[in-house]
């Protein structure tokens, strides 16, 4: 039988390596797997590349990650926002590297790392100082350049129903990055609101297949996530 | 010779937007037009974080905290609305479905190039987000903003200094005191002067580029 539930948050971070490429969805605090990213903390991994929209807030979190000193690089594409100064703080004391991306090219990039596509040519970033050092075409008489895929080892993710195959369904905006971040991880880790019954969730309704998915974990976030 | 405020340079621009079109607004004024567009003209509105068909702010004590626009700020939705992933929604603005995006800027040039997203060449912390997808995907890019700095330097310009957010992608400006095209080829012509009484002289006088007539 499958079953790619686990009991706890430990147990569903086991194996994350030093040196590991973590993808953490959500936007802002919406679908973002709080209870993962704190456990990671406990997990220990260290010498992380975070890939994420944002840059974390106040100090919990991927913001508490980074002040323990976990993180090498983070990949994200606004990694300003209000109450980001540890982020702050630590990029311009040279103590995080930085790598800033366009937010279609950030989902793009890992969409097609999880579609077996090396590479993709866009317009988005061209002339701009984002496209330094990176190959350049015309096509059809417009200026791309070349983005490579970003494929993670870990990808970190919120859903709102799962099942013990891992398929899943997400609640509203907080969908956003977490389908592309199932996608394109070796190992992807689902804490979930509600877990149903195999055949529960209406196959013409699941988001993410199971395919995507190693482990679930049910956490229940109270409110205002209820 | 006042300009038109904040409410007046987005009920300016809302006044554009026909029925039917897909319409993604940036942080700041842009988002504010979206109170300009009367509830009976059909106007889509897309979020990039996945929403199509977003609606005004909750009411006070109805917010939902699963349902942010791209600003993070708490929205509603329309009946005929949905949700979608980032790389759909992003296949939507750089696929070139959204028929116009409105953004904020720093600085307009005359061949259409925009800077909206970082203040210098070492800004300590830069961040991009949605803006170059938008200004490099979108089927339409019209620029809401200040005509001038808050020190009274111009913010339509020959050449943009600040970092580029995209080449050539800006078709109209409006600002606190006109609606201005970029015509390629020709670069800005003005359409219309909305601060009351003042002259074209006045107006090319705060422009850092030349101002074409039709005329």
């Amino acid at each position: 039988m499958i079953n790619k539930i686990v009991q706890s948050i430990a147990e569903s971070l086991e194996g994350v390596k030093d040196g590991a490429t973590v993808l953490m969805g959500g936007f802002g605090a919406v679908g973002q797997p709080d209870e993962l990213i704190e456990g990671l903390l406990e997990q220990g991994a260290r010498d992380l590349t975070v890939v994420a929209n944002n840059a974390g807030a106040g100090k919990v979190g991927l913001a508490r990650l980074m002040m323990e000193g976990r993180v090498r690089k983070i990949i994200c594409s606004f990694p300003r926002s209000a109450g980001s100064t540890v982020f702050e703080e630590l990029y311009r004391a040279g103590k995080l590297e930085l790598e800033i991306v366009p937010q279609g090219t950030l989902a793009e990039r890992m969409r097609a790392a999880g579609a077996g596509i090396p590479a993709f040519f866009t317009p988005t970033g061209a002339g701009t100082k984002l496209a330094q050092g990176k190959e350049s075409r015309v096509f059809n008489g417009r200026e791309h350049i070349l983005e490579h895929a970003l494929p993670g080892d870990v990808a970190l993710i919120e859903a709102w129903q799962a099942d013990r195959w891992g398929n899943l369904t997400y609640r509203e905006s907080g969908r956003n990055f977490n389908p592309v971040m199932a996608m394109a991880a070796t190992l992807t880790v689902a804490q979930t609101h509600h877990i149903l019954d195999l055949g529960e969730i209406s196959p013409d309704h699941v988001h993410t297949p199971g395919i995507f998915v190693q482990r679930v974990v049910q956490v229940e976030r109270g409110a205002p996530w209820v | 010779m006042a300009g038109v405020t904040r409410q007046g340079m987005a009920a300016r621009v809302a006044r554009d937007i026909p029925e039917g079109w897909f319409v993604n607004l940036g942080i700041g004024i842009p988002t504010m037009v979206a109170d300009h567009v009367p509830v009976e003209r059909e106007v889509i509105l897309h979020s990039e974080n996945g929403i199509l068909g977003m609606g005004p702010a909750p009411e006070p004590g109805k917010g939902n905290a699963w349902l942010v626009n791209a600003g993070k700020q708490q929205v509603t939705l329309r009946p005929g609305g949905s949700f979608f992933h980032h790389a759909d929604s992003f296949g939507m603005i750089r696929g070139g479905h959204i028929d116009l995006c409105v953004l904020g800027a720093f600085e307009v040039a005359s061949n259409g190039d925009i800077a909206n997203w970082a203040t210098s060449e070492n800004d300590s912390a830069p961040a991009v987000g949605g803006a170059m997808d938008l200004a490099a995907g979108a089927k339409r890019l019209w620029v809401v903003m200040d005509h001038t700095t808050k020190d009274g330097r111009p913010k339509l310009v020959e050449s943009c200094g600040y970092p580029l957010t995209a080449p050539g992608a800006v078709q109209r400006v409006y600002t606190n005191l006109a609606v201005v095209d970029v015509v390629q080829g020709r670069g800005f012509v003005l359409r219309e002067i909305l601060a009351e009484g003042m002259s074209f002289a006045e107006l090319q006088a705060q422009t850092g580029a030349v101002l074409h007539t039709d005329a």
